[in-house]
């Protein structure tokens, strides 16, 4: 009894592993390639695919496997990728915030140094100044960029402007003056939604631009500005300026809740990445006009999507094919009018992006260009998170002097100033 | 006697494979969190320099946040109200079932549903029913209801509100306080933080059915003869239910209580997609923190050390619930 008890037990032991081995075994080697991201729905989507369709005619042969895990922000995916990476089961290439995002995956240690690439497609002749050295982490280049999102834009409601013959405001001070008119008027001035908690890092860090300048923000993160300089306590008061004027249950809702209110004219002004022109094109929605947020004009605050080359790839050759469809011209133009973003390029042909997305690439090549911290380009993901729950707290309880202690200490902690 | 033993050691082959698999996936892993809150483990490499108690000060510390004291606040505002809720509802739905009203099966399962539904549906539905609205868009939801009804001064804010309910140093009896030394209690981080009454409402909501469940059950073990040897001696109902009843479906209460307390000092899914952290971390909890710190900033030594933090305030729930089972099954 007791021995066909065990036998029993056993043959099915055996009959699981042998049944996950196959399952891990796959076909065997074949001409494949294992491209990661998190871009599962909507216009990322399409672009990916758009990107792939790109590939495969250059590349007939080759199998192309999309592992794409979803989740708000590619946080799942994160997690999933650390225990590949680690693991040594690195996939091809796979999805990257452009930026010092790239410090947590130990690049020295894990990634390829992308240098003689990108001398050899001529990427460092088509890409501006500042974003290269944006994406240099420890002298070398890890990553290859796809798209550039811009994250301080003030998108604002052209007839709510127009009913109250009212210009769009360039400066804070201009700001504060039609934010005035809108609120006596029973109008919210500045739509916000804070929900997810990065909203409202999201907000000051574009104040935070406007008020230090290109040089003076940057250097926050680089350690050449000091957090407890009077420009960063000038930021907070502004900031603390605004709250009063936006909608009061912003805590409730999230980015595109807080712009249906704009959609719907009961809100004048809005501050968030160009994301949200997709957003308002996949609405049918047309009355919105565009502009830097007040007092950042002539910097754009960039954050970028690129794809990294692991360590110790199953195919090497295809994963180089695959940033060099990325890099290229006809790849880029593929992918972003799809996804809503500007090439990374500063040589594609406007007439394929809609009018936003050719204003924005106008001034791609012309303003400075600064990385965005929430959204994973200016700092470690450690800072940059604490920097959001710090500015999460300031937005309810307002007080200036301990949240820039705080933003101080969080510096100190994370090797800034 | 050889018999035994030869049973013994098949027992103990049988058992051997869940025991190895517990001890190590179950306190191997708990093991290993603990030793990775006391290394410096901040990055995606696994970082094992030993820095002692450092990731726990940093939680109880204000700088640079002090999100982990809201959020410890937030979990006893949260488990109290939570369960106080889900006991006195739950009881008054049993006690009403129990009085075998026609179509009871019918309500059982109208109570009972809710516990069918994922905290994630929960969340989001009650996000929308207590969503505030704004002054210049109007109210919505329930507010708006109260608007309707002519009720417009029972609006508030709900899960936007960051207002916090704490003694303040200042008034009369914070400075009372501080003068018998207990000065300590007298912050924002012993208090209630309202914002977290919505979230105790859609919790209640979904798992006040499952207590009247438990009670109904207990209520109708009791024998109908204690019941009426009471009334024959003249205890009027309510002394029925102070003497007889409630005594007799203590043990049940406990259950309740260990079942619902765990469930809330670990919230996370609800929380997520009805709230999210909240105004300065108003409805904020240690679990979602532990996945926010870990897998968005990376920092897994911290987060680890929430998971132990966790794993102790749980523990000091559960521990003495099994000890007294285990001696009373001894017993009997």
């Amino acid at each position: 009894m007791v021995r066909k008890l065990i036998s029993g037990l056993s043959i099915a032991l055996v009959l699981g592993f042998s049944l996950s081995l196959a399952a891990c075994g796959g076909g065997g080697k074949s001409n494949k390639l294992e491209i990661f991201s998190w871009w599962t729905a909507g216009g990322e989507a399409e672009g990916l695919n758009a990107l792939y369709d790109v590939y495969h005619k250059a590349y007939p042969k080759v199998e192309i496997v999309n592992a794409t895990v979803s989740g708000g922000a590619g946080t799942n995916a994160k997690a999933v990728l650390s225990t590949r990476l680690t693991g040594g089961d690195p996939p091809d290439a796979f999805q990257l915030h452009a930026g010092l995002e790239v410090e947590k995956y130990d690049p020295e240690k894990y990634l390829q140094p992308l240098d003689a690439f990108y001398t050899s497609e001529g990427l460092d002749k088509v890409f501006p100044k500042d974003l290269l050295s944006l994406l240099q982490y420890k002298g070398h280049y890890w990553g290859v960029p796809v798209d550039i999102h811009r994250a301080n834009v003030m998108w604002y409601n052209k007839k709510v402007f127009e009913d109250n013959k009212l210009q769009p405001p360039t400066t804070w001070d201009e700001f504060f003056k039609v934010a005035k008119v809108f609120k006596s008027k029973g109008i919210i001035p500045l739509a916000i939604g804070t929900k997810e908690g990065w909203e409202a890092g999201h907000t000051f860090e574009t104040i935070l631009v406007a008020t230090l300048g290109a040089d003076g923000y940057k250097g926050l993160w680089t350690g050449a500005t000091s957090w407890s300089d009077a420009k960063v306590t000038q930021a907070l008061a502004t900031f603390k300026k605004v709250l009063p004027y936006v909608n009061t249950d912003y805590s409730a809702l999230t980015w595109d809740q807080a712009v249906q209110y704009l959609v719907d004219n009961k809100a004048a002004m809005h501050i968030m990445g160009d994301w949200v022109n997709g957003w308002f094109t996949a609405k049918g929605y047309t009355g919105y006009g565009w502009q830097a947020v007040p007092g950042s004009i002539g910097i754009y605050d960039a954050l970028s999507d690129s794809f990294t080359l692991p360590k110790n790839v199953k195919n090497q050759t295809n994963a180089m094919n695959w940033l060099k469809v990325c890099g290229s011209k006809a790849g880029q133009e593929a992918f972003n009018p799809k996804k809503g973003s500007i090439a990374a390029r500063t040589d594609s042909d406007p007439a394929l992006f809609n009018e936003y997305l050719q204003s924005a690439m106008k001034d791609w090549s012309s303003n400075a260009i600064v990385p965005s911290v929430v959204h994973g380009a200016a700092a470690t993901e450690k800072w940059a998170t604490v920097y959001k729950d710090i500015v999460n707290t300031f937005a309810t309880k307002g007080d200036v002097a301990a949240t820039q202690k705080a933003l101080e200490q969080a510096a100190t902690d994370n090797g800034g100033k | 006697m050889k018999g035994v033993s030869r049973d013994r050691a098949i027992s103990l082959a049988l058992i051997a494979p869940s025991v190895v698999l517990i001890a190590v996936f179950v306190y191997g892993f708990i093991g290993f969190t603990g030793f990775a809150s006391l290394t410096k483990w901040d990055s995606f490499e696994p970082d094992y320099t030993f820095v002692g108690l450092r990731n726990f000060a940093k939680l109880f510390g204000t700088m640079p946040t002090d999100r982990f004291l809201c959020d410890l606040r937030n979990t006893v505002t949260f488990t109290v109200l939570f369960l106080i809720a889900c006991i006195v509802i739950g009881f008054l739905l049993a006690m009403l079932l129990d009085r075998h009203i026609k179509g009871e099966g019918l309500f059982r399962n109208i109570f009972l549903f809710p516990m069918a539904i994922s905290y994630i549906v929960t969340g989001v539905a009650w996000r929308w029913i207590l969503s505030p609205g704004t002054a210049q868009t109007g109210a919505t939801g329930i507010n708006l209801l109260f608007d309707k009804l002519g009720l417009g001064f029972l609006k508030w804010g709900w899960f936007t509100d960051p207002t916090i309910i704490y003694i303040h140093p200042d008034s009369g009896f914070g400075v009372f306080l501080g003068h018998v030394g207990l000065g300590g209690l007298t912050n924002p981080y012993v208090g209630i933080s309202i914002a977290m009454i919505s979230v105790v409402i859609a919790a209640t909501w979904q798992m006040s059915g499952y207590v009247m469940a438990m009670y109904l059950a207990a209520l109708r073990s009791i024998p109908v003869e204690m019941r009426e040897a009471a009334r024959v001696d003249g205890a009027s109902e309510f002394q029925v239910y102070r003497r007889i009843i409630i005594p007799m479906i203590r043990p049940v209460t406990l259950s309740a209580l260990i079942v619902l307390g765990h469930i809330s000092l670990k919230i996370f899914d609800l929380v997520v997609s009805m709230t999210g952290p909240g105004p300065a971390f108003a409805t904020d909890v240690p679990a979602f923190y532990m996945w926010d710190t870990t897998f968005r900033g990376n920092n897994f030594a911290q987060g680890a050390a929430i998971a132990i933090i966790l794993l102790i305030v749980v523990a000091l729930l559960i521990v003495p619930y099994l000890v007294s089972t285990t001696r009373s099954e001894a017993r009997s």
